[in-house]
């Protein structure tokens, strides 16, 4: 979550892009054309890309047109027989599902002890049936794949194509290209990577780009009602505007040095499965010390996410990648002071402290909210979903 | 080194954290990176800007596009936007609030999302709604992926010709790849047809989608509808206007298993097209198969009344590759927008919107035929705020006329008609001023 600028905001509600109806022809738009060839100039530089598509509206949505994408290139080139997509076993929830909705069958490839993707176990799953390949890199533990290059060249070996999930695009924001990579698609999530609002979950943009020999697979694919969440690139092409060429390498590398920070300072304390430089974000395998006793469990790593919330900082996402029984991912950006990153690390400190002493007060956390954890059971079992339900 | 105002850190503070991490430089932290990725030289990037330039620079790009009355709807409507719902949708609690996960600290954001939720059933006549999705074209595009998970073993989904262009694109592309079949049921005199709906009803058809009012501006009539799609066995889908629904018979009265639509109409600023809200209501039986997220009421350990996410069972972070969808982020915030609309209006509220956009709209409907220069398409049909007209003469000229007179008007159909649409902001001057410009013309 970065700082959202309030600059953006503005720009974004002027009228003459406010009032501006999406059926208005070339001749009256100019303007907001002009934001979309700029913003496609601006992210081809920063990915390495030929060209971006801006329709769809969110991350998931541009996995689902990336694939669609995807199909579009091997059914062009006559070849029919590629109906599965490989997914790397830490992969985000929405890759395979993106994949079903496309009508890909997904082929799950597992990663090794230290995190990265098991390049021999991916070999035998290449073939003529494989459309493709779906990574995150830096994956969801926050780590490179440093074998990307031999993946690249097994997988387009084989006829296949790379699509990059670009949700954890912002370490590498200045600093490497997916592009480069040999990435062929991807998408980027502008609600993440370029400051704009996440609004409670949403809007969001998930512009999505393609290499030179894809291009022509886009024109026909129509994947929302206009021209994709016009308010959201706008606010992106100003924060883009701001870093410029000068700052933009920047971002990159003060986000990943805000997360390795965090991640040597607590790593005494909190269980860190696999060692190394990390990229934006790295898991814990929840506490090195649980506290349980006779008669009472130790904390989870739930627990520790709601004694977060009485200290006033934001749970991270918790038993996600799915690798860690008690994963635990902290994910800072480069937009928190060291202020505030020493002041999180020692609420994680001291918590690590009350759950050698006293696992019950997690337990029983949060104490300081407006509310107490909710019994979502009931939630599930009675859905009472609308007022008149109740 | 640290100069820009969103990169908080000091070069003191760089240092620390480089020692703590054991690097010499920030470089350093790419090691794991294969030296060929790392980039050289510059991007192709322009230099930073100030915020004052950043100003000055969409001031211009602003002052380059059409400052038009808008009077055309097509699934982009220009309702009003009563000011106080952009000062509190920018309230940052909900701006930069993240998804509502950690229930305990989004109770703003998730009773919000339940009074949407609340509202949405209440203008829809359905049981369930979700917390929203994207917009109107690919939530019937979920829809249609929802027949075919309801009725299992059945693939083909019908579309009406009727509905608006850009849903049937949109449903079009979703059903290419998630390999459904799609058949058309054709219009007739400006309305989806019964005996065309009753002869594509075969076997495999595992639903209908309909518009409640459609791409002509008619307010469609689907007696009898739902008993010939329930008698197939399948399930009815009606793509609706929410606005519209204050004064319209909903889905819920015709019988529908599913409504979808796009929530812009509710008050969101046209913006060329987007950011939106696409929203979903169904019948309680098909709860369990709807897509996205939904909030649900229930108690805590205090046992105070309180919201949770719930029924995320389906959803892909759970499912992953079975999940009845892969939507993750929605459109929550405009959610919260059409929230805000709606608790203003009220159901009265709403239907004076209703009232005064349909007055203003067959109002300009007989000015325009006075003109001489248009002929009736479907005379007699009920519409509301939106109708086609044929041109007798090639339409170009009035098109250019109307935009240098200051009017975004008459725009042009497959069908070779020209599309009109008149809300509550249309003052009868300006509608005066608008078929003055068409009968100099």
């Amino acid at each position: 979550m970065k700082y959202n600028p309030k600059i953006n905001e503005e720009v974004a509600a002027l009228q003459g892009f406010a009032g501006l109806h999406p059926l208005m022809h070339a001749g009256l738009t100019k303007g907001a054309l002009k934001v979309y060839q700029e913003m496609n100039k601006a992210l081809a530089a920063i990915t390495g890309m030929y060209t971006f598509t801006f329709d769809p509206c969110a991350g998931a949505h541009g996995e689902l047109t990336g694939l669609m994408i995807m199909r579009t290139y091997h059914m062009q080139r006559g070849d029919f027989g590629r109906t599965k997509v490989i997914v790397p076993d830490s992969a985000h929830g929405t890759n395979p599902a993106s994949a079903a909705v496309c009508g890909l069958e997904v082929v799950e490839v597992k990663s090794l002890e230290n995190g990265r993707i098991d390049v021999e176990a991916l070999k035998p799953l290449l073939g003529p049936d494989i459309a493709g390949i779906m990574m995150t890199n830096p994956n969801t533990l926050g780590l490179f794949e440093t074998q990307i290059e031999e993946i690249a060249s097994l997988v387009h070996g084989c006829g296949g194509l790379l699509y990059y999930d670009g949700a954890n695009m912002n370490p590498l924001m200045g600093v490497v290209r997916p592009g480069d990579m040999g990435f062929d698609i991807m998408h980027l999530n502008l609600h993440k990577t370029f400051s704009t609002p996440h609004g409670g979950g949403g809007p969001g943009s998930g512009p999505v780009g393609v290499a030179k020999h894809l291009e022509d697979c886009i024109p026909d694919l129509r994947v929302s009602g206009f021209h994709g969440n016009f308010g959201v690139i706008l606010r992106a092409y100003a924060y883009i505007l701001s870093l410029g060429k000068e700052h933009l390498r920047e971002v990159g590398e003060y986000a990943v040095l805000s997360a390795n920070y965090i991640k040597e300072c607590l790593k005494d304390v909190y269980k860190l499965p696999i060692e190394g430089v990390c990229k934006h974000e790295f898991v814990f395998d929840g506490l090195l010390n649980d506290g349980a006793r006779e008669g009472v469990p130790g904390a989870t790593t739930l627990d520790v996410a709601k004694r977060l919330l009485d200290y006033g900082f934001h749970a991270p996402t918790i038993y996600f990648p799915l690798l860690f029984h008690q994963a635990l991912m902290i994910e800072p950006t480069e937009t928190e002071s060291k202020e505030t990153i020493d002041a999180f690390i020692e609420v994680m400190r001291k918590i690590a402290a009350e759950a050698a002493e006293d696992p019950q007060i997690l337990h029983d956390a949060p104490h300081c909210t407006p509310i107490s954890r909710p019994d979502e059971t009931a939630a599930a079992r009675n859905p009472i979903l609308k007022y008149q339900d109740a | 080194m640290a100069s820009l105002p969103y990169l908080p850190h000091t070069d003191a503070d760089v240092r620390a954290m480089l020692d703590k991490v054991g690097a010499e430089s920030l470089r350093d932290l790419y090691s794991d990176v294969p030296a060929k990725f790392l980039k050289k030289g510059p991007y192709a990037l322009p230099p930073a800007m100030s915020e004052q330039e950043i100003r000055d620079w969409f001031h211009d790009l602003e002052a380059q596009n059409a400052h038009l009355k808008v009077f055309v709807g097509q699934g982009a409507y220009d309702h009003y936007t009563p000011s106080v719902i952009p000062y509190l949708t920018q309230r940052s609690e909900f701006l930069t609030a993240y998804t509502p996960y950690q229930c305990e600290i989004s109770q703003g954001t998730l009773r919000y999302i339940f009074e949407y939720q609340s509202m949405m059933c209440a203008l829809t006549g359905l049981d369930v709604s979700n917390a929203s999705m994207y917009d109107g074209p690919t939530a019937a595009a979920e829809a249609m992926k929802m027949c075919v998970a309801c009725t299992r073993k059945k693939n083909t989904v019908l579309l009406s010709k009727a509905l608006l262009p850009h849903v049937i694109k949109v449903v079009e592309t979703y059903a290419k790849f998630h390999g459904v079949n799609l058949g058309y049921i054709d219009a007739s005199d400006g309305q989806t047809s019964a005996e065309a709906l009753k002869a594509a009803l075969t076997e495999d058809v595992a639903g209908v989608i309909l518009p409640s009012i459609n791409r002509y501006g008619i307010v469609e009539d689907h007696t009898g509808f739902a008993e010939a799609i329930h008698a197939a066995k399948a399930l009815m889908v009606e793509y609706c206007d929410p606005s519209a629904l204050a004064v319209v018979k909903t889905p819920g009265e015709w019988g529908a298993d599913i409504a979808v639509g796009d929530g812009q109409p509710l008050g969101l600023p046209l913006c060329y097209g987007g950011p939106y809200v696409g929203f979903m209501t169904v019948k309680k039986d098909y709860m369990r198969k709807m897509p996205g997220r939904i909030v649900g009421q229930t108690t805590d350990k205090e046992g105070r009344r309180v919201f949770v996410l719930t029924l995320q069972a389906r959803e892909q972070h759970i499912k992953r590759e079975k999940a009845t969808s892969n939507i993750c982020s929605n459109e929550s915030l405009m959610a919260l927008w059409v929230t805000i609309y709606l608790s203003l209006m009220g159901p009265e509220g709403l239907k004076e919107v209703n009232r005064q956009s349909s007055d203003g709209a067959h109002y300009l409907y007989s000015e325009l035929l006075k003109t001489g220069k248009f002929e009736e398409v479907f005379p007699g049909k009920p519409f509301l705020k939106e109708f086609v007209l044929k041109p007798k003469k090639f339409p170009g000229l009035m098109q250019k006329r109307l935009e240098e007179a200051g009017f975004f008007a008459a725009l042009d159909t497959e069908e070779g008609y020209v599309s009109f649409c008149v809300t509550e902001k249309h003052s009868k001057e300006e509608v005066d001023r608008l078929v003055s410009v068409i009968k100099e013309g």
